[in-house]
């Protein structure tokens, strides 16, 4: 019998990731359902873009700018080996906009939204805040989940390509202004390089992640039980699997549409 | 009794929680306009009984009937039809903490009329009176003390003038002038609105007083259902002892 033991282990761990992935569809499944049904509550939705969008602004510019400037930096010192210094801004520029934009600008959101909307529902789900809902007869999925997967999907392309504006100015600065490589080569590389698609797809991709970020957060916060100790543990595990999920959907999005 | 006195039913209701059965069995009907106070102890699962009334949670086997419509197997349609007929007032009040008083209970009036903005506040405010609460319109649910939450939940759960309402241990945890301050203030809720009132409580005294009718759960049954009187003289020594408190007798404590 202890020989079995492992494999229980195992099976009952993949059985228990089964079960959440089927909740989390499902969930998923009734806010695309409320996402169609009256009233729409713009109110709601308005403070949830103001929430994700506005308020993950500076968050935004900083982790943009110091990527831009770091990987000016780091390329220079590669390029400089072979006398390519002429190509810094084009590197930086399709690395943040295929890249490093969504990837990056989606991990921080993570971090500051969807967490907080784990910790929100979380707390509203353990005072019985969502069974007051049901109460009034106000959908919860409709009032909570749909406005923040909503937010979720606008707002993380506008964040992006803030992101990759400010990062492509960072590295310029760090290109032109610190190491001395001549601006008009600088920028006339990056328009010969960047294309609107790297732009655009970069934003698809920061929508898809938008969409992980706060679906996985909402999930979270949802089904918390076990009072303080129970939120503490949906958030966390929401950051957590929503960061894994972003980088491992980011590989099959990129191998799918470059 | 015929379903026209009694608007809710409950039959035969099965409900566990994992390997726990927390209800085997419940059979109850709540007559109408009046207050019906379910006693038992706690964790005894009075709370999971109170949610399957409003169906928040369904049971694994048998009927919930609320004017003879059985609510298990409605759709989310059906349902909030029947629950707008409800108010409840939750254990802590559940007050949506990012929104002030007014805004609370506005909030149904919001969901669910049409009225106007000037209209909403006069309701709010007259509802806010009713329970002895004025001038706290602006504030927040955590600025509030326990006592004021619970009314302020009161006051949402009557805005939209409900024929029942269900209220979830509403004076567990506090002092006992506050207690029966907010008995009181549901005895006059019920006379004055002539609402059915269906009340979870483990506080004896306060079940005599605001009762018509007295259940008591244990262990997963209804095993005892009557006026107050009925169950002050009633001849199971479980009763007895739960009503006198005493730590003696067929219920195991510890």
């Amino acid at each position: 019998m202890r020989l079995l033991r492992p494999f229980e282990y195992v099976g009952a761990k993949f059985l228990a990731m089964l079960d959440e992935a089927g909740e989390l569809l499902l969930l998923f499944m009734q806010t695309v359902l409320w996402l169609f049904r009256p009233p729409f509550r713009f109110k709601v939705l308005f403070k949830q873009l103001e929430f994700v969008g506005v308020g993950s602004i500076n968050v935004t510019l900083l982790t943009g700018a110091f990527t831009g400037g770091v990987f000016a930096l780091q390329s220079y010192h590669g390029f400089s080996l072979f006398g390519a210094e002429s190509l810094v801004g084009s590197t930086v520029a399709l690395a943040l906009t295929r890249e490093l934009g969504p990837v990056l600008t989606s991990l921080m959101v993570t971090g500051r939204a969807g967490s907080a909307m784990a910790a929100e529902l979380g707390t509203m789900r353990v005072t019985e805040q969502v069974d007051a809902l049901y109460v009034m007869a106000v959908n919860p999925v409709q009032y909570l989940v749909v406005p923040r997967v909503l937010a979720g999907i606008a707002m993380l392309p506008i964040l992006t390509i803030i992101a990759d504006f400010v990062g492509i100015v960072g590295s310029y600065v760090v290109g032109v202004h610190l190491l001395g490589i001549n601006h008009g080569i600088f920028i006339s590389k990056i328009v010969e390089y960047l294309e609107f698609s790297d732009i655009s797809m970069g934003m698809t991709k920061a929508a898809f992640f938008g969409l992980i970020l706060s679906m996985v957060g909402c999930y979270k916060g949802f089904y918390t039980t076990g009072g303080a100790e129970g939120v503490g543990r949906a958030t966390t595990q929401a950051v957590v699997l929503a960061s894994v999920l972003i980088l491992a959907s980011d590989y099959v999005l990129t191998a799918i549409m470059f | 009794m015929s379903a026209k006195q009694n608007i809710i039913e409950l039959v035969d209701i099965h409900k566990a929680f994992g390997s726990q059965q927390v209800l085997k069995g419940v059979n109850l009907n709540i007559p109408r306009g009046q207050t019906t106070v379910i006693i038992g102890r706690s964790g005894g699962g009075k709370s999971v009984m109170l949610k399957h009334m409003i169906g928040l949670i369904k049971p694994d086997q048998g009927q919930v009937l609320v004017e003879g419509q059985d609510i298990v197997h409605m759709g989310d349609h059906g349902l909030n039809q029947v629950r707008r007929r409800f108010g409840m007032l939750f254990q802590d009040a559940a007050l949506f903490d990012s929104m002030n008083v007014r805004d609370n209970v506005a909030f149904p009036l919001r969901e669910h009329s049409k009225l106007s903005e000037g209209e909403i506040k006069q309701v709010v405010a007259e509802k806010l009176s009713m329970v002895g609460l004025s001038g706290v319109e602006h504030k927040l649910p955590s600025e509030l003390s326990g006592g004021m939450r619970k009314r302020v939940g009161l006051a949402r759960a009557i805005t939209l003038e409900p024929e029942i309402i269900l209220f979830d241990e509403p004076t567990t945890g506090l002092d006992p002038p506050l207690s029966a301050a907010i008995n009181r203030l549901i005895k006059d809720t019920q006379e004055r609105l002539g609402i059915t009132a269906v009340v979870i409580s483990h506080d004896i005294e306060g079940a005599y007083e605001v009762g018509h009718n007295i259940a008591m759960l244990y262990l997963g049954e209804i095993i005892a259902q009557g006026s107050p009187d009925e169950i002050r003289d009633s001849g199971s020594e479980v009763v007895q002892q739960f009503v006198h408190g005493r730590a003696e007798g067929p219920i195991e404590v510890i």
